[in-house]
């Protein structure tokens, strides 16, 4: 089944305090050419029926994003691409 | 009659029962209120208690806001009942959108635990009128979520209006914008604010008794409202 991949990131105007450790530390794994570190979150929606695009957006605008600092985008995945898939 | 103050316990809520006892301590009536009960039981105030509702899972506060009490208080928060959001309460009102900005991770990232001096900005909004202009107050704070950030408009906005409700001194201890502390709504009757007034409210416990002054605030605010 097809599912909804939801990714939501903070603003690039809103400082990411947790990319900026992250960054600072690949240093130590011998990284240096990493300029920045930006984290966000992915969420996968499998809806009942078809995959509702619309409804996604919604549910990302309403719930699953804080449209004040953070923005998102819906699309739809086949369901090898998804995380819960089986290999 | 004494007013009666309702305190909300959320799955994950941590200061409740100290909320409720600095209602006692200022002499109202605590009402403990339950998350998943639509029914505010009559009450004349809520309080939003600070800790982790639903675990702090998604955002701070983002699941919170759809509890069937949070429907009731929405509600009835544009209608005029005085609420204050205390810490995870803060965020609570951030995210129904009582309140304008979000609070973010700290910004170096620490949970940050320690006695906080506060300056009052406003004193007209039903939790802060017993302060001073300017005072400045002694209260707990303890977070690792509590950076204020909201963009430049809004935060203008917040403070040709007043509503800067109380503003951190001698060191920001979490990246707020502006050093922010506390916020109100345009009517007044709904505060958020990050470090923890009930804390703050007998000697035995607290570093001051600073923090009684918002939950007197709030019984002189409706002593003085009309029926």
């Amino acid at each position: 089944m097809p599912r909804v991949v939801v990714d939501v990131m903070l603003k690039p105007e809103i400082l990411d305090p947790q990319g900026q450790a992250v960054a600072n530390a690949l240093p130590r794994l011998g990284v240096s050419d990493v300029a920045s570190v930006r984290i966000g979150r992915r969420i996968e929606i499998e809806f009942t029926g078809e995959p509702d695009l619309d409804r996604a957006r919604e549910i990302a605008d309403k719930l699953l994003a804080n449209p004040v600092i953070e923005d998102f985008t819906v699309r739809v995945v086949e369901a090898d691409e998804t995380a819960g898939a089986h290999s | 009659m004494t007013a009666r103050v309702g305190v909300v316990t959320f799955p994950g809520s941590l200061d409740d029962g100290d909320a409720a006892r600095a209602v006692r301590i200022a002499g109202a009536e605590p009402v403990r209120l339950w998350h998943g009960d639509p029914d505010l039981h009559g009450v004349d105030a809520v309080v939003l208690p600070g800790g982790f509702s639903y675990g702090d899972y998604l955002r701070c506060g983002a699941i919170a806001r759809f509890a069937p009490v949070m429907e009731t208080i929405v509600d009835a928060a544009r209608g005029g009942l005085p609420v204050l959001g205390i810490c995870n309460g803060f965020q609570i009102l951030c995210e129904a959108h009582l309140l304008p900005g979000a609070l973010t991770r700290n910004q170096h990232l620490h949970f940050r635990n320690r006695d906080q001096i506060l300056r009052i900005e406003a004193t007209g909004t039903a939790w802060t009128n017993t302060f001073q202009p300017g005072q400045e107050v002694l209260i707990p704070v303890k977070n690792g979520e509590g950076c204020y950030v909201a963009d430049a408009a809004t935060l203008d906005r917040l403070e040709a209006e007043g509503r800067v409700v109380a503003r951190y001194v001698g060191g920001n201890p979490n990246g707020s914008q502006r050093d922010i502390a506390a916020i109100t709504n345009e009517a007044g009757n709904v505060v958020g604010i990050m470090p923890h007034p009930e804390h703050a409210v007998e000697a035995l416990t607290g570093p001051s008794l600073d923090g009684l002054g918002f939950f007197t605030s709030v019984l002189k605010h409706l002593v003085g409202a009309p029926a």
